[in-house]
């Protein structure tokens, strides 16, 4: 099987400044990988990599595209970078309201991705809109307001029935269940889970919160100033965890 | 199906002065198909430490750790994972889901995971709750919310949802009444006569005795304590 992303060797500086360095993986279709680390670990910045929003300063980003392969993201061009960032790839940002258009419709946020792809008539984007509020749990009727009217865990939801309307293969998650609370963030996270396996999606998420990750990854990475120090299943990693960063993350959780 | 060869594993605590500690060395055990084996050992002899370092939670530090053709402790977590899906079942003492998720869904979840499509894994599901006295009304709920008993009986529905080939068992009579419980061996000794390989830790002695064909103690696994 190919990996769906091919990751070697990357590297990001800010100056002389470490952003992470010598990261190295493969991700395959389904999977679902999560980033751990404290906070000025570096995950952020190497999500952000990934998913071509900076440029590394060394090494590859080979995903799978449908045309041709596995193609080099980084050293390809804008315009093919964009086309796969609006088709094949989401990105869900920590705060909703970077992920949306706050003063455009319900409708009209999850439409406008479809648009983009080349959808034009307006009852067949106006019935994927509906189709998608629903699936996210979004009630028919608030199809016309906009986000600015929603609640926190609304918006995220919006947030990423916007991102996967178009069908993505792969899903980059920042924080996605930060800063709600904890009630509706075990709906998010039930609703993340039917999605990856209805529609065979393959995620990076990063979080700090290790329940998320015990929960939505299979596969777990731990970064800590900029470097990976452990990677491998997400229950091993968490219940027998070999580096001393990796142990002193975990035992460091309060337990309920 | 299950083959561990000569295996060893110990603890590093790096954040308590790096202690070392080593808790199994020279770890040997088979199961058949069809068989059941019990692991026996005081608590804290290893017994949970092995089950893990078979299902792959736990990293084994040397030998061989060999479920159908494949070898756990060299495996990649991909294959690891794949194993765990088709293979490989575990009933641990703990229940752990996805808080909101319904009880019969919890248990659908390994059927849908090979593929079975939700009616199908629903109905299969509800046939286990039934089967364990799990009453209907409680089907669409959580199980978060559920008495000790029940969460452990909502776990063996769901580890034996899916007919696995190799059944790790931990403890899985513990804390259920006599009916539940009688039940449950009912559904280990289908399991075995279908071909199930199963490893198990039972301290409940009349039910290792009644369902177990051997026992492999694993204080002779025990760094210091064997003679």
């Amino acid at each position: 099987m190919t990996p769906l992303l091919q990751v070697e060797n990357i590297a990001k500086f800010y100056g002389a400044r470490i952003g992470c360095t010598d990261v190295s993986f493969d991700l395959y279709p389904g999977e679902v990988m999560g980033i751990v680390g404290e906070s000025g670990s570096g995950k952020s910045t190497l999500l952000n990599t990934l998913a071509g929003h900076l440029t590394p300063d060394r090494g590859a980003v080979r995903f799978d595209t449908r045309a041709d392969g596995l193609r080099d993201t980084v050293t390809m061009s804008e315009p093919e970078r964009r086309m796969l960032s609006r088709t094949d790839w989401a990105f869900v940002h920590q705060h909703a309201r970077d992920g949306l258009r706050m003063n455009v419709s319900a409708g009209g946020n999850v439409g406008e991705r479809l648009m983009a792809v080349g959808a034009r008539h307006y009852g067949d984007i106006r019935a994927s809109a509906t189709d998608w509020l629903g699936r996210v749990e979004i009630n028919e009727d608030r199809i016309d307001d906009r986000p600015s009217a929603f609640s926190g865990g609304m918006q995220q939801r919006l947030q990423i029935a916007r991102n996967l309307v178009t069908g993505p293969r792969l899903v980059f998650m920042d924080e996605p269940t930060g800063g709600l609370d904890v009630s509706v963030q075990a709906r998010l996270l039930d609703l993340l889970r039917g999605l990856v396996r209805e529609m065979g999606l393959s995620a990076i998420i990063v979080t700090h919160d290790l329940a998320v990750v015990r929960l939505l990854a299979d596969r777990l990475m731990v970064m800590k100033d900029g470097h990976v120090v452990e990677t491998g299943l997400t229950d091993q990693v968490l219940d027998d965890p070999q580096h001393g960063y990796t142990q002193l993350l975990v035992s460091s959780v309060l337990q309920v | 199906m299950i083959r561990v060869e000569h295996v060893s594993k110990s603890f590093t605590l790096h954040n308590q002065g790096a202690a070392v500690i080593p808790v199994m060395r020279g770890g040997e055990l088979t199961v058949a198909r069809g068989e059941c084996v019990a692991l026996t050992g005081a608590s804290g002899a290893g017994k949970s430490t092995l089950m893990r370092m078979i299902y792959g939670n736990y990293l084994t530090a040397s030998g061989r750790v060999m479920v159908g053709d494949l070898d756990v402790a060299q495996a990649a977590p991909r294959e690891i994972l794949e194993l765990r899906r088709h293979v490989l079942g575990y009933v641990s003492q703990f229940l752990r889901v996805v808080p909101r998720v319904a009880t019969l869904d919890v248990v659908a979840e390994p059927l849908r995971a090979v593929g079975s499509n939700e009616a199908e894994a629903r109905a299969r599901a509800g046939e286990l709750l039934a089967q364990l006295n799990i009453p209907e009304r409680l089907w669409q709920l959580s199980p978060t919310t559920f008495s000790g008993g029940e969460q452990q009986r909502v776990n063996i529905a769901r580890g034996f949802a899916h007919p696995y080939p190799v059944l790790l068992l931990d403890e899985p009579t513990a804390s259920l009444d006599a009916t539940n419980r009688a039940t449950v061996l009912a559904l280990i000794e289908d399991a075995k006569a279908r071909g199930t390989a199963i490893l198990g830790i039972f301290h409940d002695e009349a039910a290792r005795d009644q369902i177990c064909d051997r026992e492999v103690d694993v204080t002779r696994f025990t760094p210091g304590l064997a003679a």
